[in-house]
């Protein structure tokens, strides 16, 4: 049986598990018809030209996880950044793990999607945002929402801030031979209110893990929403991020995404802007080897005048991995006087290395500042001469190169010790001691 | 210290430098002048270790050891610097931590431990005020955004940090005005001993006023065609390189 086949039938025990006579319901209902007719995409749709989920849909996939497994936190330390103090909403395998949490708090939400959806205290929120910005012709945000029911539920009201970041990891455990996962967040921001969101997906196991998750982001007006992912999974798993954020005025939002490995990664981050004023950041480091496969694909959709859009990734190719970037901003007539860059510059340390990177523009105002860039090289061979007369060798110098290359990216990290361990992350990945602390 | 015998050098077939012979001794000051394109920088590239440029004949000795097929930062190990005309921007790298590598890296190809942070750090203070520098130039990304002169000073300041045998001045008074010329020099003087030598590459006499040479040697399409003392870059100063090119011509 297809993947596809055993997910349509799989929906019937779904069913069993929610209940079936909420509204969310019947979106999923409409969400699962979608799925049916469209099915994964392949490389045949536009989007997916450079990426194939083939050789990831042949798994025989668990699609219900059959009970939390009891993991100690001594286990999985590490993969929190534990040297602050932080909110923390795990999973494992797709179950929420409440010894591993840490939500204690009064002055916002920060809970379960499993509770939000049934709760009638978060009806108002769940109706005016769940599966609102999520594109609908999407198959795989509509396989997602048509298995909606656990995530993680962040609701800031209005003039709050949020006084430490709130970590969402999701591990898995590979109690199942394959595992399919699908998070469905909601983060809400309301009014003023300042948020920091750190999220992680780590395998704890060789066995294939598949992770198609949803994010939707509301930032209402002055909202700041700070949002880091770590992507440095094992080279069994594979994740589908789709992220989408709806800003309204003077609200400023910035995603930070760090691609350090993982077997498949596919990041689908659109911004909407809505309101006057808006500022939004994407910014990413990509850095990865052997055959992994990592997908960018932007959209930042400029409806409203006077806002400003910042695109900067970076990208580090080794052996055979390959890169993908595709990046679009689309600015409407009435959207003049905003700003958008775009910037993608690429280092291919082997000539088996592949990026494809596409910047695509479309301009619908005449009084806008639109720029992109695009570079593809190898490192800049003065620079390494240069290094080398300092008697810095070869390898140390490209090292030293690439972590200078991907740096700028980390500028704007605005929680120190997730900038100290990016740059460790990043300092080992490039497998070197760079002579100094991070 | 340095002997170079007979070097001919050449970048993609085209051949710079065409039979270079130069002995340098511990504790002098050497110049080579002559005009653009006469092959001045390739020499300093060449003797520091560029991969670019092919050394197609000759030798380069260093205290009696062959180096002419040594990697760039195995001749940094031995005591070779080059201070670069134009040197290299590399954000994200402050000049602390870039100083810290290049100096542990060095100790390691040596077998020495790395050095205690105090010890570092007592090194930087002292050599940033030799070059008269300013604290937060130390903690800012090495290059990045800095003007001519800081170039050129944080250049030196690197030379003292890491205190070769020899260090070859590429250039290093261009885009210098008085002042600063004034400090880069001063830090050379103050670095100069008995065991070392300086290898000063300039188009212009000025440099000369400041760090004195002991030997001024004028390259004209890659070979010295005159020797001689500090006089002779006075001369060239007044007459130009014109009288050169015909003497070289009539020989």
């Amino acid at each position: 049986m297809s993947l596809k086949d055993k997910l349509l039938s799989s929906f019937f025990v779904f069913e069993d598990q929610v209940d079936v006579n909420n509204d969310v319901h019947k979106l999923r209902n409409e969400a699962l018809k979608l799925f049916e007719a469209k099915g994964f995409p392949t490389k045949k749709d536009e989007a997916w030209k450079y990426t194939s989920l083939n050789s990831l849909l042949k798994e025989d996939y668990s699609i219900f996880p059959k009970k939390e497994e009891a993991l100690e936190y001594k286990e999985v330390k590490k993969y929190f950044i534990h040297d602050i103090d932080t909110y923390t909403i795990v999973f494992v395998d797709g179950i929420y793990a409440s010894h591993l949490s840490q939500t204690t708090h009064d002055k916002f939400h920060a809970c379960l999607m499993s509770s939000a959806l049934t709760k009638t205290q978060y009806k108002p929120i769940i109706d005016n945002y769940f599966n609102k910005i999520a594109p609908k012709d999407s198959s795989l945000n509509a396989l997602n929402t048509a298995f909606s029911k656990e995530g993680a539920f962040i609701y800031i009201p209005k003039n709050v801030m949020v006084d430490k970041p709130i970590q969402i990891l999701n591990f898995s455990t590979g109690n199942e031979s394959a595992l399919l996962i699908q998070p469905r967040n909601l983060v809400v921001v309301e009014e003023n209110s300042h948020v920091q969101i750190i999220e992680r997906h780590q395998s704890l196991t060789e066995n294939p893990v598949l992770t198609n998750s949803v994010t939707e982001i509301f930032a209402e007006k002055r909202a700041m929403v700070d949002y880091y992912k770590i992507q440095n999974d094992k080279a069994s798993a594979s994740l589908i991020d789709n992220t989408f954020i709806e800003q309204q005025q003077e609200s400023n939002c910035a995603v930070h995404t760090f691609s350090l490995g993982g077997k498949l990664t596919r990041n689908n981050l659109n911004f909407y802007q809505k309101g006057e004023y808006i500022d939004s950041t994407l910014k990413g480091v990509t850095i990865i080897e052997g055959k992994q496969h990592v997908d960018h694909n932007t959209l930042v959709h400029h409806a409203q005048p006077n806002c400003e859009s910042h695109q900067d990734y970076k990208g580090i190719y080794d052996d055979k991995s390959v890169g993908v970037f595709n990046g679009k901003v689309y600015v409407e007539k009435v959207a003049q006087k905003i700003n958008a860059y775009q910037s993608n510059n690429n280092i291919l340390v082997d000539d088996k290395a592949t990026i494809n990177s596409k910047p695509q523009l479309e301009i619908f105002a005449d009084d806008v500042r639109c720029s992109h860039g695009c570079t593809i090289g190898q490192l800049d061979e003065e620079a390494l001469f240069y290094l080398k007369s300092r008697g810095i060798p070869e390898k140390e110098g490209k090292a030293l190169l690439m972590y200078a290359f991907a740096n700028n990216v980390l500028e704007s990290v605005k929680i120190p010790e997730l900038k100290k361990r990016i740059n460790l992350l990043i300092a080992k990945k490039l497998n070197v001691d760079l002579g100094f602390d991070l | 210290m340095l002997k170079i015998k007979n070097l001919h050098a050449s970048v993609e077939d085209k051949e710079i430098l065409k039979g270079i012979n130069l002995e340098i001794n511990p504790g002098e000051v050497h110049a080579i002048m002559g005009p653009n394109g006469s092959g001045k920088s390739t020499l300093a590239s060449v003797i520091a270790g560029k991969e670019d440029f092919e050394v197609t004949d000759g030798e380069i000795i260093l205290e009696n050891e062959e180096i002419s097929e040594l990697e760039a930062d195995e001749r940094a190990h031995k005591g070779i610097f080059l201070s670069f005309q134009y040197p290299v921007e590399i954000p994200g790298v402050t000049v602390t931590n870039f100083m810290k590598t290049a100096i542990n890296e060095t100790r390691k190809a040596k077998g020495l431990e790395e050095m205690p942070a105090s010890e570092m750090l007592k090194k930087i203070r002292e050599k940033s005020e030799l070059l008269e520098m300013d604290r937060k130039f130390l903690s800012r990304s090495l290059n990045e955004g800095f003007s001519g002169g800081e170039k050129k000073r944080n250049e030196i300041f690197q030379m003292a940090m890491l205190e070769p045998k020899l260090a070859i001045l590429d250039e290093t008074d261009s885009g210098l005005d008085i002042d600063a010329l004034r400090v880069v020099s001063n830090g050379v003087n103050k670095l100069r001993n008995k065991d070392n030598a300086v290898l000063v590459i300039t188009h212009y006499q000025r440099l000369l006023n400041y760090i004195e040479p002991d030997f001024v040697h004028v390259l004209l399409n890659g070979k010295i065609v005159k020797s001689g003392t500090k006089e002779l870059a006075l001369k060239l100063e007044e007459q130009g390189y014109d009288w050169l090119k015909k003497e070289a011509v009539n020989d």
